[in-house]
């Protein structure tokens, strides 16, 4: 089933991380299995933000000699940003699997990070201006106390909650995705898309690359590959009703935009919050409740509706 | 129609040839109009174990703190204590609120209201001064529903009788498998509502998704605006005076005649042109092939 929600203020900063996880907790009946968040702050000027995983939340059962590997992944992280001249401002071990780095870097971003991913056990879970991916097992109130999300200053952000229905619960099949190597594109989803592997051959033949088999991740890599080649996010919403096949609901970040789309048969729910200085959805009103208690109008997207907004 | 001749059709009005023809005599009761319970044994249904509340006996109760079980709890509580008007404070879009209510009652909700909502419910008057969430009144058997805001999805799926109201625009599928009863949209409707509609009426002041009535078995859908497209075997159909009168009626009863009247809108049924209307045994087909 799975849980999405989304929240975005114009022009102005709140506590989007305590925002995303009250609405996310209150979606947890749809999705117990894990938790994700992709939050936009404001890191610095020309700063990039990265969110790495080197392993899985079930590796840390593996015994003493994990923690070994887990040592060796982060020393070889941090030759690897060394060779490519990325000061590191801030590095936090923020779970013995997941660290976060402040990063200063001139060169290709790209190039780094598929580098850094050569490293055996190493994902990154986003490298941006001003995202910061958060994803693990559990519900949204033990992610956000365990990665400290409940103090997160920005703009905008959306979330998961997940009932693994395709792919396994670990943490690399849990939403949000980023989409690699783009900085600060990340995608949430609720549904199934049905010509998965066709449109992944497809994008496979373009030069981009899987980390997961969880047909979510293809909404990323679609909307990183034509916001790369020139195509407006409204635009590249529009188009994957038509190419993608399937019920679905999506969220997608960039740096400063939120936008959504609606399958052609609506079959997938949303629920739409709109006042003069920020919009709030979720798959259930009574996430939105728990930001609002007072009454607000709210209304649901229909079929093939695409909606983008600015922060 | 005996004695008229299919050239006398053609050179008539399409309002004379409906004359002519015997639509006009549209029984509302009949077949499309199919009620769960007559009305005049409607007033005196009751279950046995119904309790006997009294309209005049009034109370509020805010539900903020409570979960949808307590809630649902509550309100039999009040009923059993002979309770007829119940008003229910901050349902904070919590699901599956007022099921299953089975007797008379008058449930005012002020706010409003997630998943589920007055589902499986036969009798009671309701009135939520908000918005619901996806497959409200689902399967509902009579009384009357009545939304102030916006719906969700789903909204009347499968209802058998009764009137249920959305003032605001409602999401897709609406009245979804309805098999009887009134559905009224003040606003507009999503795409593939009345999908596999078997009976009842369906009003959209406002405009229609796609594939509207798709394959629909029965029942009548009226819309007052634009309809994207027609579902498979939904056809119009002519606007009879005894539908305007019908629209006139229930629109006025509350509050959504439109400033124009009726005349405008578009009458929808089923064109039976489907399989499942296909009369002939598999073994007859062979011979036909």
């Amino acid at each position: 089933m799975c849980g999405i929600a989304g929240i975005i203020h114009k022009g102005r900063r709140a506590n989007v991380g305590a925002e995303m996880t009250s609405m996310l907790q209150a979606l947890k009946h749809r999705g117990p299995d894990s938790t994700g968040y992709a939050v936009y702050g404001d890191p610095g000027e020309g700063e990039y933000v990265m969110r790495v995983k080197i392993a899985e939340a079930e590796d840390m059962e593996l015994g003493r000699s994990i923690h070994d590997r887990l040592e060796e992944r982060i020393e070889a992280v941090d030759a690897i940003l060394a060779s490519h001249e990325a000061e590191v401002k801030v590095k936090e071990r923020v779970r013995p699997y997941a660290l976060r780095y402040v990063l200063n870097h001139d060169g290709d971003t790209g190039d780094m990070a598929g580098h850094i991913e050569e490293t055996e056990g190493v994902e990154i879970l986003s490298l941006g201006n001003g995202l910061e991916l958060i994803k693990d097992l559990g519900d949204a109130g033990s992610v956000a106390k365990a990665y400290g999300l409940n103090d997160f200053e920005g703009t905008h952000g959306i979330g998961h909650t997940r009932m693994a229905t395709e792919s396994d619960v670990d943490i690399k099949s849990a939403h949000p995705y980023w989409a690699f190597p783009y900085n600060d594109v990340s995608v949430v989803h609720n549904g199934q898309i049905t010509n998965y592997w066709i449109m992944r051959r497809e994008m496979e033949r373009k030069g981009h690359r899987f980390m997961s088999d969880c047909d979510s991740e293809l909404l990323a890599v679609y909307t990183a590959h034509h916001l790369a080649n020139g195509v407006q996010l409204e635009e590249s919403l529009r188009r994957s009703i038509d190419e993608i096949d399937g019920v679905f609901t999506y969220l997608v970040c960039t740096r400063d935009q939120l936008g959504m789309a609606k399958d052609t048969m609506a079959a997938k729910p949303l629920v739409l919050y709109e006042s003069d200085d920020l919009i709030a959805m979720a798959s259930e009103e009574v996430a939105i409740r728990t930001i609002f208690p007072e009454e607000i109008d709210t209304h649901d997207p229909y079929d093939e509706e695409v909606r983008v907004w600015q922060a | 129609m005996s004695g008229i001749s299919d050239a006398e059709l053609r050179d008539m009005t399409q309002e004379e040839r409906v004359n002519a023809l015997g639509m006009t005599t549209e029984q509302l009761t009949g077949k499309s109009l199919y009620i769960e319970f007559d009305p005049d044994a409607q007033e005196r249904f009751t279950y046995p174990w119904a309790p006997d509340v009294d309209f005049n006996k009034r109370t509020e109760f805010d539900a903020g703190d409570l979960t949808n079980t307590e809630v649902n709890a509550r309100i039999r509580d009040l009923m059993a204590e002979g309770y007829g008007t119940i008003v229910l404070q901050n349902p904070r879009g919590k699901h599956s609120l007022a099921v299953g209510i089975l007797s008379r009652l008058n449930l005012i909700i002020e706010g409003s209201t997630g998943y589920f909502g007055v589902g499986l419910i036969d009798g009671p008057n309701v009135r939520i001064n908000g918005r619901v969430g996806w497959s409200c009144a689902e399967n509902m058997m009579s009384g009357t529903v009545v939304v102030e805001k916006n719906a969700g999805s789903t909204f009347g799926a499968a209802i058998r009788g009764g009137d249920l109201v959305c003032r605001g625009s409602v999401g897709s599928r609406t009245g979804i498998d309805m098999k009887g009863g009134t559905i009224i949209v003040g606003g507009d409707t999503g795409a593939l509502s009345g999908f596999m509609m078997q009976r009842g009426r369906m009003v959209v002041c406002g405009n229609a998704g796609k594939n509207l009535g798709d394959s629909m078995y029965d029942g009548t859908i009226y819309v007052g605006g634009e309809i994207r497209s027609l579902g498979v075997d939904a056809v119009t159909a002519y606007l009879t005076k005894l539908d305007k009168d019908w629209l006139t009626r229930k629109l006025t009863q509350y509050g959504l005649m439109p400033g124009r009247g009726v005349d405008h809108f578009t009458k929808i049924v089923a064109g039976k042109q489907l399989w499942n209307y296909d009369n002939l045994e598999p073994n007859e087909k062979k011979l036909i092939l």
